[in-house]
């Protein structure tokens, strides 16, 4: 039983960060109706980032509070990412809108091979690992919880909290929400539809930017392939949960945090990623449409 | 009450010197933390900031200048252009023939010539540094003198584009073996067949063959997102099938490779239909996730069943193909063929034999391709990628037309899997990241979707450009020793991909002709047709 709630938890933290990242694309997808296939590249950038003001942080002070230092890394990371996805929604996105639906596909998957190669070309192709920032754990009925986790599990739900607000409660929200169902009618409402795209995409890499520093402090390494298998899973988790619903890129990323760290608890490391991929075929073929998703309505 | 208008008229260069400082505070702000500071790891093995300002400068004034010509300049160029194009309805060549002018053409080619049989001895006097721009010069007059050919009979070749590209490719390796031939020749060195065909490797193999995989590859996954529409994300998976049934079972039971050739495309279309059940209910980008998802189990199994697959170890000493038994091409066979022939040893006659093989498999799977167009089952296929409601209330079964798609498109990736895996000898999962498949997506959707010669033509730029830079040593000449091209290959192939994209939406070839049509062909604009929905 300790077991089993001990993976609970390492299952929540992971969950945490791809329903972090997994919002950003749920959002992406929700406006405009494409897969920004970057996203996980967005993430690496963060992670970078976060890191570069780590590196920075240390060597300008002599020693600065661990809570300061993550706060700094974390705005600076959220500030200087989205202005990574404002540019690329601009040059990238921006000119295709309104052309066949492959082709902002295609600029985002070039998008992303090119963000994961400047980093490799610019910082080198090596790991970059960084001492422990957060080392407590605390022993509670024969579970640890690493302060790292409570840390993680917290900044999430402080985000989500906020974002929720901003979404459902704010008129930037309603913009939203407004171009999400007809974009045209939103902009002849006097809604500044490519504004509230950018905004869109700026939330969503800030998010990304948190989901990075934080598992640069959790992993205490990144390298610039670090994009790929987190953003795919994030991927994987906005599909699950049904692209296009928040809620659902939250619960989805928390059902493929779960996935992962049971099966590698229970049965093989090797083949948790297979798990994962799995199971989301499965629910597919009998949830076409993901867990929260509307089913697509076909008009004739 | 008076309306006052804040806006002034600005002209071009007022407006792009805006633009260009707009561009320099956001490269500043980009590149800030990526070139500016950079992480390396000192001699305690800790990280630590190098900063290189010098560089963020360059980089920023670079950008603020490209920016600054490309809206002062470049933009009412292509404007102007639109417009001359709308008045005289013709396509804009007027730069065209100011650019390819006679003179010109007759001057690059007497410099290609004279730089040819003199080149060596330029270099010889002048030095490997002076060198460099010798040889530069001598591409950029060959280059010059075939585009001012091509543009003097492109009316001639856009008639006959296909019999001439099917021609220049069947002549191309022996066209590389002359030449180099005639330069060896040119050079006096003393064994000249040897040293044409030892040089024409790098020919054959690099370019000819490695292009013309992807172009085969691209027409099977064309098949599937091209004519039946169907996102497929993981391609790559059946192209592994292919590779490792031809590895195990040609290594383990010693079959030869045209047993293995079907044999690897059965198993490639079995997992196509596999992976094409489970999907037939979804649409559009859930079925880009769940192709994608497939793609990634593949490439796990193949890394974690090591007992079967040697792990990402992978699988070495997969055997080399024979012509059919007649003669082969390992040296201590005893009708090895230089035995049979009685003629020099040289790797090259492999390669230039896997060169035709490719070209035969890549040629049949156009002639089929083609084929299934015109057969109820192609015509069923383009039906379901315009609208899969029309096409299922017209009774189709798009339950088989689907699974027909997948299997006949995993097939051909099947087939040049295990061309692969005999080309390299080695298979291990390395070659079948999603990057591959990402690589021949993109080549499918630059060239047009559907546009069997726009897919050869994105084969060959994006594919012979990105190998093209591995050949520019001479770049050295003007950055310095460290500088290695290879680095730069994939991040210049994403920005080529988001550049093509934005200058051709609709791909190389952006109108194709309808397969099926009443009394008339016309020529449909790509606009019209939907694709990839799913």
């Amino acid at each position: 039983m300790q077991y089993f709630i001990q993976q609970l938890i390492n299952g929540l933290t992971l969950g945490s960060i791809y329903g972090l990242i997994a919002i950003g694309y749920t959002m992406v997808y929700g406006i405009i109706g494409m897969i920004n296939f970057a996203h996980g590249d967005i993430f690496m950038i963060g992670a970078f980032i976060a890191l570069i003001v780590f590196l920075a942080l240390t060597s300008l002070f002599y020693s600065v509070p661990v809570v300061i230092a993550l706060l700094i890394m974390m705005i600076v990371a959220m500030l200087m990412t989205s202005l990574y996805n404002w540019t690329i929604e601009k040059v990238a996105y921006r000119p295709l809108r309104g052309s066949f639906r492959l082709a902002p596909l295609i600029t985002a998957i070039g998008m992303s091979i090119a963000l994961s190669n400047f980093v490799q070309v610019t910082q080198g192709p090596r790991n970059k690992p960084i001492p422990q920032m957060v080392s407590r754990v605390y022993e509670i009925g024969g579970i640890s919880i690493s302060l790292k986790q409570i840390i993680i599990v917290v900044v999430t739900a402080v985000l989500l909290t906020l974002f929720w607000y901003l979404v459902n409660k704010t008129s930037l929200g309603r913009a939203q929400r407004a171009c999400e169902q007809d974009r045209k009618m939103a902009a002849l409402l006097g809604i500044d539809v490519d504004r509230t795209i950018s905004i869109t995409f700026i939330m969503g890499a800030s998010l990304a930017a948190v989901a990075g520093t934080l598992f640069l402090m959790y992993y205490g390494v990144v390298s610039f392939s670090d994009g790929f298998v987190p953003g795919v899973k994030a991927f994987t988790a906005a599909v699950l949960g049904g692209i296009g619903s928040l809620p659902g890129a939250v619960l989805g990323g928390l059902l493929i945090g779960f996935i992962e760290s049971m099966w590698s608890a229970y049965f093989s490391i090797d083949y948790k990623d297979v798990a994962a991929f799995s199971i989301l075929a499965i629910v597919l073929i009998f949830l076409p449409s993901g867990i929260l998703g509307r089913p697509e309505v076909e008009k004739v | 009450m008076s309306l006052q208008t804040s806006t002034q008229p600005t002209s071009p260069v007022q407006q792009a010197l805006r633009e260009a400082l707009i561009a320099g505070v956001v490269s500043f702000g980009l590149f800030f933390f990526f070139i500016g500071l950079k992480t390396d790891q000192n001699i305690r093995n800790e990280l630590v900031l190098v900063t290189r300002w010098g560089l963020l400068t360059t980089v920023v004034v670079l950008t603020m200048i490209v920016r600054f010509l490309y809206v002062a300049y470049a933009v009412p160029f292509l404007a102007r252009q639109k417009i001359a194009d709308a008045v005289t309805g013709l396509l804009p060549d007027s730069t065209g023939t100011k650019f390819f002018r006679v003179p010109f053409f007759i001057g690059s080619l007497a410099l290609a010539a004279v730089l040819i049989v003199f080149g060596s001895a330029i270099v010889a006097w002048t030095g490997p540094n002076i060198g460099a721009y010798v040889t530069l010069i001598r591409a950029f007059a060959i280059i010059y003198a075939v585009a001012a050919v091509m543009f003097y009979g492109r009316a001639f070749i856009g008639r006959n584009f296909a019999s001439i590209g099917i021609v220049s490719l069947i002549l191309y390796p022996i066209l590389v073996v002359v030449i180099l031939a005639l330069l060896a020749w040119s050079n006096g060195s003393a064994n000249i067949t040897s040293a044409a065909f030892q040089g024409s490797l790098k020919w054959v193999d690099n370019f000819g063959i490695q292009i013309l995989i992807y172009v085969m590859l691209a027409w099977g996954l064309n098949i599937v997102v091209g004519l039946a529409g169907l996102l497929d994300l993981g391609y790559v998976a059946f192209y592994a099938v292919g590779a490792y049934s031809y590895a195990l079972l040609g290594t383990h039971f010693g079959l030869s490779f045209w047993i293995l050739l079907p044999m690897a495309g059965i198993l490639a279309a079995f997992w196509g239909v596999m992976l094409g059940f489970p999907v037939l209910r979804l649409r559009g980008d859930y079925l880009a996730i769940v192709t994608l998802a497939f793609g990634e189990i593949i490439r796990l199994v193949l890394i974690n069943w090591r007992e079967v697959t040697n792990g990402s170890a992978g699988i070495s000493g997969v055997p080399k193909v024979s012509f059919f038994g007649w003669f082969t091409f390992n040296v201590s066979d005893p009708n090895y063929i230089s035995k049979v022939f009685d003629i020099p040893q040289s790797g090259a006659y492999y390669k230039i034999f896997l060169y035709y093989l490719i070209l035969a498999l890549a040629l049949l799977t156009a002639f089929v391709t083609i084929r299934l167009r015109r057969m109820p089952v192609g015509r069923a296929w383009e039906a379901l990628r315009e609208d899969e409601i029309a096409c299922r209330s017209l009774g189709i079964n798009t339950t088989s037309t689907k699974l027909t798609a997948f299997a006949i498109g995993a097939m051909f990736g099947g087939f040049a899997g295990s061309f692969f895996a005999a080309r390299q000898g080695f298979v291990s999962p390395e070659s079948f990241v999603f990057l591959e498949s990402a690589i021949i997506l993109a080549i499918v959707v630059l060239g047009g979707m559907g546009s069997l010669v726009g897919i050869a033509i994105a084969a060959l730029v994006m594919v012979g450009g990105t190998e093209a830079l591995r050949e520019m040593e001479f770049l050295k000449s003007f950055f310095g020793q460290d500088f290695t091209p290879e680095l730069y290959r994939m991040l210049l192939f994403g920005m080529a991909m988001v550049v093509v994209m934005l200058w051709k939406p609709r791909g190389f070839a952006s109108s194709r002709e309808p397969t099926a049509f009443l009394r008339e062909r016309k020529a449909v604009s790509g606009s019209f047709t939907k694709e990839g929905h799913g």
